[in-house]
């Protein structure tokens, strides 16, 4: 064997995935350090650590803003919608560490894993956002869905937590099995299971060069695939019928890792949504649309209707979050450029605002999240001015009141929608706001009206938590009166897109 | 041999993991029906990449990823099934009540 001989090399391109690789070679160095090291009490180099990390990711991430191609034989795409994705989990896995800190230095649980564990998870979520090929988008499904189900389990003395963990797996693993079965028959369809495909579609086949080089009576099975897609998708933005284990799986998680779920794993399903259907399968939007305003229209009413009924805080913002899916929808319902950077921006106002809230909620549930229950924040504002009033902002943004940051996403949302033409889906949308705003009120006035309990146990309000409450606040204020940097942060987001050997289709110029 | 024969086993095997993942009251029984399901995928996998030949190793590639997965799933599964077979002595998931509606 002749060793000196050359072989032609690869070209890898690693700028798209880097601030991935750095998390997980920082989750790693996390593990190391605390099995060498971590004997002391205070290990507060673990949460330093994973703050770096995620502050590092955000930057290499800004670093590729205002790229667009594809890289990695095309499965990753570097695109704005990946660079603006990535900018937010990496805030919202900031905001997480940051809280979880004192949360699991309260109830005595700080264990490595679960920084390693929630860097692991924004990893996962940052792929999926990048994802041009079906292959990569199931592994970072997979990969951040495994680590929020032990995360969710981490209350070992909770057997709620264990139950939440077991049946937010159960049904994650069922969605996913959907899921790839819906990638197994694109690979059928189409002979691939690339999202865009290369520049010449019979030796690069992908969905989208596969639809606009096809007949239509030709994508039948590709049509069936797509509805499994939508299935796979749909339990893990919480869309009705598929958000069964979304109020389980919250309600017995630990409360800062509740807000993550809420607040990332809807991001980057979306975004995976985003990218699925407003791109790569936009020519086929006649096919997609009912099933997507079916559930939509489903998934706020449900949502809201059933969040007035409940008694647990945490259950609460389960359905609204699911109502929030319902919102979100109608942006990718709408499926042009406004539909998409309102989606983005709703996304990334709703994530800091959920994350606020479960953060309040964390810090007055008390050690071993004992007083979760709306009748336990009763007169909370006569103790705790500053976080009811924080609570009480959130509940605001959440129910789209104007000068906070919900009311802007709501109105591009529904602007996007209408535009598209779909006025009705946004009458259904703004009645189920209403409706959703009753029961923010019912919190709301059980804090500001009601006597306070006088056996309730002061609140230690830890340093980072309050810290978190707070950048929560100003963000949710500010995006709501400043709005334009984050919603033109948004808007350069754009989906990449290649009509292949199509001069005439001008479809989606942006997104 | 037609590639519909492939389809038709995989359809089957995904149904029969579907009615045993809504009918089965033991956790562990409802983890080796989602397995059943991962698996029939893989089957439609397998049979797709034969039917395009030369260009199908992806699908092959894939399959392998699916089992590493699946994998990994179960190692997660059968660990949260442990912790709470220590709470409760019993994996029934009919008897996993404490949240309701």
């Amino acid at each position: 064997m002749n060793l000196a001989q050359e072989f032609s090399q690869p070209e890898v391109q690693l700028g798209g995935i880097a601030p991935e690789l750095l998390l997980v070679g920082v989750a790693l160095i996390i593990l190391v350090v605390d099995a060498s090291f971590g004997r002391g009490d205070n290990r507060w180099y673990l949460a330093g650590l994973s703050a770096l990390g995620l502050a590092g990711a955000a930057a290499l991430a800004i670093m590729t803003w205002g790229d667009n191609e594809l890289q990695l034989s095309n499965m990753i795409a570097a695109d704005g919608l990946a660079a603006f994705s990535k900018v937010s989990l990496a805030a919202f896995g900031l905001l997480t560490v940051l809280l979880g800190r004192d949360y699991l230095a309260r109830d005595k649980i700080e264990e490595s894993e679960f920084y390693a564990l929630v860097l692991f998870a924004v990893a996962g979520m940052m792929l999926m956002t990048a994802a041009a090929d079906l292959i990569v988008m199931f592994l970072a499904l997979e990969t951040f869905s495994v680590s929020l189900y032990v995360l969710v389990a981490f209350r070992r003395a909770s057997l709620a937590s264990h139950e939440s963990a077991m049946k937010y797996f159960l049904l994650g693993a069922f969605s996913s099995a959907f899921f790839l079965l819906g990638i197994a028959l694109t690979y059928g369809a189409i002979g691939s299971t690339n999202l865009y495909g290369g520049a010449d579609p019979v030796a690069e086949p992908g969905i989208a060069n596969f639809i606009t080089g096809t007949p239509t009576d030709d994508l039948s099975l590709l049509i069936v695939a797509t509805g499994f897609l939508v299935i796979g998708l749909g339990f893990k933005i919480a869309a009705v019928p598929f958000h069964m284990w979304t109020p389980d799986a919250y309600q017995g998680a630990p409360s800062p890792i509740t807000g993550f779920m809420a607040a990332g794993t809807k991001f980057a399903a979306f975004a995976a949504l985003l990218r699925l259907f407003d791109a790569s399968l936009f020519p086929l939007r006649s096919e997609w649309r009912p099933l997507l305003i079916v559930l939509a229209v489903a998934t706020m009413i449900a949502g809201s209707v059933l969040a007035i009924v409940q008694e647990d805080l945490k259950r609460l913002l389960a359905y609204s979050s699911i109502a929030h899916a319902g919102f979100v929808l109608t942006g990718v319902i709408a499926a042009n450029d406004r539909g998409v950077s309102g989606a983005l921006f709703y996304l990334a106002t709703y994530g800091v605002a959920v994350l606020g809230a479960f953060a309040v909620i964390s810090l007055v549930a008390g050690r071993d999240e004992e007083r979760v229950l709306l009748a336990d924040h009763r007169g909370l504002f006569y103790e705790h001015p500053l976080l009811t009033t924080a609570l009480t902002l959130f509940l605001l943004s959440l129910a789209g009141v104007p000068v906070t940051s919900g009311f802007v996403g709501k109105l591009v949302v529904f602007g996007a929608a209408v535009e598209a033409g779909y006025t009705w889906v946004v009458v259904v949308g703004v009645l189920t706001s209403a409706i959703a705003a009753f029961f923010y009120l019912k919190v709301m006035a059980t804090m500001f009206l009601q006597e306070r309990d006088p056996d309730a146990p002061a609140l230690p309000v830890g340093r980072l938590a309050s810290g978190v409450v707070a950048v929560a606040a100003v963000a949710t204020i500010g995006f709501g009166l400043a709005w334009s940097p984050l919603i033109n942060a948004a808007e350069s987001a754009t989906i990449f897109f290649q009509s292949p050997q199509e001069q005439s289709a001008p479809i989606p110029p942006g997104g | 041999m037609p590639v519909s024969y492939f389809l038709v086993l995989s359809a089957l095997l995904f149904s029969i993991g579907v009615y045993g993942v809504l009918a089965r009251q033991n956790a562990v029984l409802v983890l080796l029906s989602i397995e059943l399901m991962l698996n029939a995928v893989n089957i439609n996998l397998v049979a797709f990449s034969a039917l395009l030949g030369q260009t199908g190793v992806p699908g092959q590639v894939f399959a392998l990823f699916v089992i590493a997965v699946a994998a990994a799933e179960v190692g997660i599964g059968l660990a949260i099934v442990i912790l709470i077979f220590r709470n409760r002595q019993s994996v029934d998931v009919e008897e996993m009540s404490l949240m309701k509606w």
